[in-house]
């Protein structure tokens, strides 16, 4: 081609991806801190210190001479708007003129890892809650390093100077001076000053936090500029896809390869331990040659795994009192309770299988190299994770592994796992090159790593009043921890997976004994963190049973959980989402609203509400519900971006409803039978309802938000069904199908 | 045998099979990486190219197809990322991961070409090929009822 187009690498450097050499290169003051953790008592004071010359590769925060402040994002950037947010912070505290400040993505280092994970770590909904007092603390130990300057260069006491966004002020003198040029003569301390809670900056005085400022990243969204793995162009690179085994632990027995290394373009054809790797000069000829692989995989433990069948055992297993589950969650004596009751309220629900559907498919580039050192390309939710792999794979130390931390296309727990990471890794070694590995949607399908299959019993015993006296909640499900974080963690965990159970507790709701336990579901299959993790499925059980009591009680659904919530916090997120959907005015004919009440969250890191309404309509010939409204009231604690949570809560109400009304992975002879977005559908623009999102502000911390608002929507449908028709849905996704069956 | 089209007001030759998709000729072959891949079929609208001013999805068109057309990608869109649709997008604070967005935006400028003011119903109708795993579709029609307004 005769165009003169910009070679990509150097866009790919002026992006970042040299980020080393770019901060080690600056002029100005270049700061570091060491971050501790902070949960419990996030009055503890990070521990800083300053590492030096050489700490400057490393530096938190660099005041260039010119006033550009450049600021370290530390945690992988997916859509949730931590790329912003965490660099805003410490700029509030350091008094930055935000104008004026760039976001840089950090190195891979131990400086910055998440102070709950000690790792670079991005789960959970927690980046901000855990960076929070950290980074207020690191831009106040950046101002008071600044303050301290000014007050030697002019001998003035340190105590009669402030600070204006970038300028330190004197009043008495009525001199000013910017952050850049104090830059030209301050240094770095060799301790960084201690600072006190009393030294924050108070919240009245937030100039950038809790306001609504537009995220640094999305003016490149919007012109396709970005960088994500799948764009990463490195010179004398060759392409290659994997295709995994469809079975987890099964790999090749036999594949032709003789056959695909003789297609076009086609260099070479491997066979790895957990699949087989095809490498060419071209994408287009690796994802040709794919279609023709014909390969004999070894007999693994899921290698006869039927989920329709299996549903039913793990109904059974609910429904037989005989077995022993796993107690995850306990308040008082509940058996005791059930068993002491009047009478009780039983119903079973069962979810499906689900696939994330991240728009990028897994994508890594690789460069082993004969020095022994080992670079990587990739996005991904936990990067300190994907070194270490990295450097298994490539039979080195971490140290020598260097990860470029790309853009992700999406990540909602799948991109916590890093086998496409160790795939190109091994690949770049097979070859003897740098590779660009994709993986094709339908192998990203195949070898999807899916939100446990459930079925769960509630039984809700009642005293002669009517009055809640026990709550049991058993649950049978695959697990999660084992294959996240190593069956050594769940022994020591004594098998709660505390990823499966997420959403079983009740604190909020006046249920004074119970029990939640999990029989443990091993078969084999592939399974992940999927947005929301446990209250997916948990907080649809047990919002839909909150109706089905209300209904029992003869009361309105609003009312009863006022009277049964005990939290403030809690029924105010009920409340006020109630007075969003105008709850009491009555609908037109054919329209019913439902209600749930959600929370994320666990008690040293406190916990996030949500109150979820939807108003659907039904079409009974078809069976197909439509949702017309979703209302959600979020109590986040302190917001920090406004306008990144409304969007958060806007994009899991339509991520779950996806989940709640059409997706679905369904395995046979152990594979997933699901390739493409024909099978496995999920929302579409035609299909969304209007959203109304209201943050309720608490507390001076950021609570979780970023898969807050997934629990509520399913039962909230489930509950507005059961209103327009008096049935009950049970069954996870509400199918069509399902849901003529429930009519009939 | 090189095929000659015209990518972003500029002539190019590609050297690459007839039958190449589009999409891997714009990204790997042309260097350009505003277009992305997402399911290969035609199903999530993530390519979304312009071919002779209309919107298609690059993964499903063969590069023998676009012999002597004229493609537009995301990077072709504007000079400087400041057509009416970019700069609605900033101000609605359209994307979050970004991954899906340049296929919207293209989705989205091969409709205001044809139709000044779209009715909320013909926004919903053209982009409802596109998918957005994020759920920035309630942005996305704010994005393009403000372009319209402001043009």
């Amino acid at each position: 081609m005769n165009a003169p187009f910009k070679p990509q690498a150097d866009a790919a450097h002026a992006s970042g991806l040299n980020r080393r050499q770019m901060l080690a290169g600056t002029a100005g003051l270049s700061l570091a801190f060491a971050i501790a953790p902070i949960i419990p008592g996030d009055s503890d004071v990070a521990h800083a210190h300053h590492e030096g010359e050489h700490g400057r590769i490393n530096a938190w925060v660099n005041i260039d001479t010119d006033g550009t402040i450049t600021i370290m994002a530390p945690a992988p950037e997916m859509g949730q708007g931590v790329y912003t947010a965490l660099p805003l912070i410490i700029a509030e505290e350091l008094d930055a003129d935000w104008t004026k400040v760039k976001v840089q993505q950090s190195p891979i280092a131990p400086i910055y890892n998440h102070p709950i994970f000690k790792s670079q770590f991005v789960v959970a909904s927690i980046t901000v809650r855990g960076y929070w007092m950290p980074c207020r603390i690191a831009g106040a130990q950046a101002r008071q390093v600044l303050l301290n300057a000014v007050a030697e260069h002019w001998k003035v006491p340190v105590t009669e100077l402030s600070t204006e966004p970038s300028v330190v002020v004197h009043k008495a003198s009525n001199r000013r001076i910017t952050y850049g040029e104090v830059a030209k003569f301050a240094e770095a301390p060799k301790e960084m000053p201690q600072i006190k809670p009393e030294g924050l900056r108070p919240e009245a005085d937030f100039r950038l936090i809790g306001k609504d400022l537009p995220r640094v990243d999305i003016a490149d969204k919007a012109s396709g500029k970005p960088l994500y793995a799948i764009d990463v162009d490195v010179p004398g690179m060759v392409f290659a896809t994997l295709a995994r085994a469809p079975v987890r632990g099964s790999g090749p027995e036999s594949f032709n390869r003789d056959e695909i290394k003789s297609e076009p373009g086609i260099i070479d054809a491997v066979a790895l331990e957990h699949g087989v790797g095809i490498i060419g000069e071209t994408i287009e000829a690796v994802f040709a040659a794919r279609l023709k692989l014909d390969a004999k995989w070894r007999d693994a433990p899921g290698s006869n795994v039927d989920s329709e069948k299996n549903l039913q055992d793990y109904l059974a297993h609910v429904r037989d009192p005989a077995r022993e589950g796993v107690v995850g969650r306990r308040t008082g004596d509940a058996n005791a309770a059930l068993k002491g009751a009047a009478r009780t309220l039983t119903a079973d629900f069962t979810t499906d299988y689900v696939y994330h559907a991240q728009m990028e498919p897994h994508a890594c580039v690789a460069s082993v190299k004969t020095d022994g050192t080992v670079e990587v390309w990739t996005g991904t939710q936990w990067p300190t994770r994907a070194v270490t792999d990295a450097a298994k794979a490539a039979g080195t130390d971490p140290d020598k592994v260097t990860l470029h931390l790309m853009h992700m296309g999406g990540g909602f727990g799948r991109n916590a796992f890093v086998e496409y990471v160790v795939d190109a890794v091994q690949l770049s070694k097979a070859a003897g090159k740098p590779v660009k590995m994709i993986q094709s949607r339908e192998d990203d399908v195949l070898a999807g790593r899916l939100r446990p299959m459930t079925a769960q019993r509630l039984e809700v015993g009642l005293d002669k009043d009517g009055k809640i006296v026990g709550w049991r909640h058993r649950l049978a499900a695959d697990t999660v921890v084992p294959y996240l974080y190593g069956p050594e963690r769940m022994a020591a965990q004594k098998n709660v997976d505390h990823i499966v159970f997420a959403g079983a507790d009740m604190p909020f709701y006046d249920v004074p004994a119970h029990i939640a336990d999990h029989v443990l579901e091993e078969h084999g299959v592939r399974t992940a963190a999927w947005r929301g993790i446990g209250a997916g499925y948990t907080n649809y059980a047990i919002e839909a049973m909150i109706d089905d009591l209300a209904r029992d009680a003869g009361k309105d659904p609003l009312e009863y959980r006022l009277a049964l919530l005990k939290d403030e916090r809690a029924r105010k997120v009920v409340e006020r989402v109630a007075e969003l959907a105008d709850w009491k005015r009555k609908r037109g004919e054919g329209r019913a609203l439902g209600m749930a009440f959600g929370k994320l969250g666990l008690p040293p890191i406190g916990f996030s509400m949500t109150g979820t309404i939807a108003e659907i309509s039904l079409d009974k010939e078809s069976g197909e519900i439509r949702v017309h409204n979703l209302w959600c009231a979020a109590d986040v604690g302190q917001p920090v971006q406004r306008g990144t949570i409304e969007a958060q809560l806007e994009g899991s109400l339509i991520f779950s409803l996806s989940a709640a009304l059409k997706e679905r992975i369904t395995i046979r002879d152990g594979q997933v039978e699901q390739t493409n977005f024909h099978d496995y559908p999920v929302l579409r623009m035609a299909e969304t309802p209007e959203i109304a999102v209201d943050i309720i502000t608490s507390g001076s911390i950021p609570l979780p938000v970023g898969e807050l608002s997934i629990g509520g929507t399913a039962p909230a449908v489930a509950n507005a069904f059961l209103a327009l028709t008096g049935k009950p849905l049970r069954h996870l996704p509400f199918t069509a199908e399902r849901v003529k069956q429930a009519m009939s | 045998m090189a095929v000659s089209l015209t990518i972003n007001g500029k002539p190019a030759s590609v050297d690459a099979g007839d039958d190449t998709p589009l999409l891997w000729v714009i990204r790997e072959h042309l260097k350009l990486y505003g277009t992305k891949y997402g399911c290969g079929t035609g199903l999530c609208g993530a390519c979304t190219v312009h071919v002779d001013g209309k919107a298609e999805r690059s993964c499903l068109t063969a590069l023998s197809t676009v012999a002597g057309k004229s493609v537009t990608t995301i990077e072709g869109l504007s000079a400087d990322g400041d057509h009416p649709l970019q700069r609605a997008w900033v101000a609605e604070q359209v994307p979050q991961c970004g991954y899906c967005q340049s296929g919207q935006i293209m989705q989205a400028a091969e409709l205001l070409a044809s139709n000044k003011s779209p009715s909320r119903d013909q926004i919903v109708e053209h982009m409802n090929g596109n998918i957005c795993r994020c759920g920035t579709y309630p942005r996305i029609v704010r994005a393009i009822e403000r372009a319209t307004r402001e043009g």
